[in-house]
């Protein structure tokens, strides 16, 4: 069978470049494949993320020609005879080393998300709950963390600087998950204005674009979590009852951390 | 000497899949300070691709189902040789631990009443796996992930440890190196909890990601624990096959579970002639009686599609050499001619995806080509039942890398479940034993050191071979010679071919520099995928029966007397060395649960004229 060639990006933190490499092709080649026989024969060394291979696990998200994408799910049969592949590391997250980007301020983002807090059980000590009621969620639940949508979100793109105050796509998925759980009592919609800065989002859907799981993160999740805001920063029903009823007051930004647990 | 960091913990879990997870959470809850060390980012553990479900006897489809009931089939599936206190626990408590995952946030699919939804699978008498459409493992990641960080539990992303330190025979700590910088570091442990899961990527054709490489098998063999039944290894029936370079793959049991049936190349529906006299009582031998299954289940017997991974492995294997296979060297597993579109794709939608995407096959329509992978091994850490401790005081072991729960072969749902329950056992008694002792362990610079010195010699060798080859060498020994049918003299070869692998393996080099150097992380865990597969091959030399994962051409049947003992593998001066011992006697009062009758062996099945 015929050759492949692929530009990957090596390098490091201070600096980097394009490396051209051509190895054998096998039938059915995904752009990880390449990026594993490059490192089985030339190159050793070469720092790459994966697990399952078989888009469950999220751990080889790349930029393939500039687009965030697992290299798993990425057949090579899908580009041109003789177009130009290349392959290069998250841009929103520092580079490690090569195709490994330091992708902590997600796993920050988690700790700060209040925990789930169910209800009591039934009478019967069952917890019933009815398919129609919690497939919404179980489309949140898909959510592979491959961080592709945080990686896409201009918010944090190309603005580091915004990322103390926006947990980013991901986050907002989290939360809509958390919020429309049947069992789950706890209140996270003053957290998701105030802490994660859903504000930010001005609905460009990118990160729908590229969700690999397919989820609508624009207009199941990010969506309804607005619209929640709305409800409860601007309705004057809600607005009183909430005074009345001594519900958490708002948290402004800059107060410490909620507890999450 | 090198330089290291220290860190302190009462209670070090190695591994953070459903197992590690499920120990560092509930030592976490016992109120010891507890680490969760793991070898990729926090979530991307194997447990993540479990795909069918997790069994246990909740009772919400078939309310005849219990603990008992589950106990047997999970004893019959191994063939009689599970340790019988290990199969009793994981029956009594999964439904316990499911529970317990829906109190965390997990969304499993519903009954029409609101409750959990269980679905077939095989070797389980009843319905019995709580499932999340064709997603389970990474319901159960997720839930568990989510409540660990909750929980505030420390956790060491991308941290592999390679080593355990002892003192006066305890545990005393474990050293290893952080993968993104290269940097060594000692963790000071009152009680370690290995959760390492397998060591599928020493097999060419494997369902395992990188991660599998006997890490806990090797470190609980050099700590002084003994290693039980790793002749048994499980290929999954379902891997594909087709294209080239994702073959092994897993393709779920679920498959079989919601309707899929394996045809050869004829378009014959060939598991009736494999059928046991183990299972014939309850299976079906007429494809009429499998096809009413489908729809009445109360009158009629299981397909034997959905008999245990080691008899459907073994029977794809035999039709692909009797010349029945596909075009690719796998047979066929056929769904889109039973069910709708519509319930593929909610029952099974990763599978559609998984084909359409890598394979260009629409599952909906056309029949999958699927062959065995090499999937799971069911021998590891000797643990005390109960405990979860192996024979090394503070060392425990939970999931995958502990030995005996499964016997000699695993049924496809026990996975999860065992992570759960043992896992949440492991941490218990890590952390009560952790209480016991007064003060941090001693640890003795002398390990360290030799620990230390070991893990940067590969960069003393720049010029040496390059590890993925020997590696490749590997896989394909441990494919050819200790496979799904196996043979002494095949065995033998296996081992003198890891022996001489062994002597590469220990003059390869590395290049670049200790920042996350994939090649340097290989160099080291080759190592010890020789050990483990050196371990799996001198105890499946020595077994010479079938049984479960393990079947011998030249002893084809199943010995009772080989039926009540286990092969124990332990490591003295560098060299490991085997015995046979009893196994723990199954209780008089069990005895009735599991009926009187015992395995035979492989099946003899005529090979047609082809």
């Amino acid at each position: 069978m015929a050759d492949v060639r692929l530009s990957l990006w090596r390098g490091d933190a201070s600096g980097g470049a394009f490396v051209d490499y051509t190895v054998p092709a096998d039938e059915g080649m995904v752009v990880l494949d390449v990026v594993h026989r490059i490192q089985a024969t030339e190159a050793p060394d070469l720092a790459v993320r994966w697990n399952c291979k078989a888009g469950k696990c999220g751990s080889c998200s790349a930029e393939i020609n500039g687009h965030p994408k697992l290299m798993c799910m990425t057949r090579m049969n899908t580009f041109a005879a003789g177009e130009e592949i290349t392959v290069s590391p998250l841009k929103t997250f520092p580079v490690v080393k090569d195709l490994v980007t330091d992708v902590s301020f997600n796993y920050e983002k988690a700790k700060t998300i209040p925990a789930f807090k169910p209800k009591p059980k039934e009478a019967d000590g069952t917890r019933r709950m009815y398919q129609e009621d919690i497939e919404r969620v179980q489309e949140f639940h898909k959510c592979i963390e491959c961080f592709l949508c945080q990686d896409v979100c201009h918010v944090i793109r190309d603005h580091d600087e915004n990322k103390p105050s926006f947990s980013g796509p991901r986050y907002f998925v989290r939360l809509a998950a958390l919020e429309m759980h049947p069992l789950d009592t706890n209140d996270r919609i003053e957290l998701a204005r105030a802490k994660h800065g859903l504000g930010y989002c001005n609905i460009t859907k990118c990160c729908t674009d590229v969700c690999p799981e397919d989820i609508h993160i624009t207009d199941n999740a990010i969506i309804p979590l607005k619209e929640r805001i709305v409800t409860r920063t601007y309705d004057p029903i809600a607005w009183t009852l909430r005074r009345m009823r001594g519900k958490p007051a708002d948290l402004a930004a800059g107060e410490p951390e909620p507890p999450s647990a | 000497m090198a330089e290291y960091e220290t860190h302190d913990y009462d209670v070090v879990v190695i591994g953070a899949g459903g197992a590690g997870l499920r120990a560092a959470i509930e030592a976490n809850a016992m109120g010891v300070k507890t680490a969760l060390v793991c070898k990729s980012l926090l979530g991307k553990a194997h447990t993540v691709m479990a795909e069918g479900g997790i069994a246990a006897a909740l009772g919400n489809v078939w309310k005849e189902d219990n603990w008992k009931v589950h106990f047997r089939d999970t004893m019959r599936g191994g063939k009689l040789l599970n340790n019988w206190r290990m199969a009793q626990l994981h029956a009594q408590e999964a439904p316990d631990r499911v529970l317990e995952l829906e109190e965390w946030g997990a969304l499993f699919d519903r009954t029409k009443d609101g409750l959990i939804l269980q679905r077939d699978f095989g070797g389980h008498r009843y319905a019995r796996l709580a499932h999340v459409g064709d997603r389970t493992g990474l319901e159960m990641i997720r839930t568990l992930q989510n409540h660990a960080v909750h929980r505030g539990i420390d956790v060491f992303m991308e941290c592999t440890l390679y080593r355990l330190l002892t003192e006066g025979g305890a545990v005393s700590g474990a050293f290893g190196y952080w993968r993104a910088s290269g940097k060594l570091l000692l963790f000071r442990a009152k009680a370690i909890v290995l959760a390492t899961g397998g060591v599928g990527k020493a097999w060419k054709i494997t369902s395992n990601s990188w991660e599998y490489t006997g890490d806990g098998h090797g470190m609980a063999l050099d700590a002084g624990a003994d290693l039980i039944d790793m002749e048994m290894t499980q290929f999954h029936p379902t891997g594909m096959v087709w294209p080239t370079s994702v073959r092994g793959i897993l393709v779920t049991e679920g498959v079989r579970g919601d309707g899929g049936t394996l045809k050869n190349n004829k378009g014959e529906r060939f598991m009736f002639r494999y059928i046991p006299d183990f299972f014939r009582a309850e299976t079906a031998d007429t494809e009429e009686e499998a096809d009413r299954w489908y729809e009445d289940k109360r009158n009629n017997r299981r397909t034997p599609d959905l008999l245990p991974r080691d008899e459907v492995a073994r029977a794809i294997n035999a039709e692909v050499k009797a010349g029945r296979g596909s075009p690719h060297g796998g047979v066929f597993l056929d769904i889109a001619s039973r069910r709708s579109s519509d319930y593929i794709k909610r029952r099974l939608p990763s599978m559609y995806h998984q084909f359409k995407e890598l394979a260009d096959v629409d599952i909906t329509k056309t029949p999958m080509e699927v062959g065995p992978t090499l999937h799971y091994i069911m021998g590891g850490v000797r643990v005390d039942a109960d405990s979860a401790q192996s024979t090394v005081p503070g060392l425990f072991a939970a999931g995958e890398v502990a030995g005996g729960m499964h016997g000699s072969n695993r049924l496809g749902g026990n996975s999860l479940s065992d992570l759960l329950v043992f896992g949440r056992r492991a941490g218990l008694y890590a952390a009560e034993y952790a209480k016991r002792i007064a003060k941090m362990p001693r640890v003795d610079d002398g390990q360290v050191d030799a620990a230390a010195t070991g893990m940067l010699a590969p960069f003393g060798r720049r010029e040496g071979e390059n590890p993925y080859a020997v590696h490749a060498d590997l896989t394909n020994t441990m494919h050819e010679l200790v496979g799904i049918i196996r043979t002494r003299a095949e065995l033998e070869e296996a081992i003198t071919r890891v022996g001489r692998l062994r002597e590469r393996a220990q003059r390869v080099g590395v290049t670049g520099t200790r920042v996350y150097n994939p090649g340097w992380h290989l160099a080291l865990d080759l190592l010890t995928m020789l050990t483990v597969s050196e371990a799996a091959a001198r105890s499946a030399l020595m077994r010479e029966e079938s049984r479960g994962g393990h079947t011998r051409d030249d002893f084809p049947k199943a010995d009772p007397v080989w039926g009540t003992k286990n092969v124990v593998v332990h490591r003295r001066g560098g060299q490991l060395e085997l015995k046979l011992e009893p196994l723990p006697p199954l209780p008089a009062e069990l005895r009735p649960l599991i009926g009187e009758d015992r395995p035979t062996g492989k099946v003899a099945v005529a090979t047609g004229e082809d």
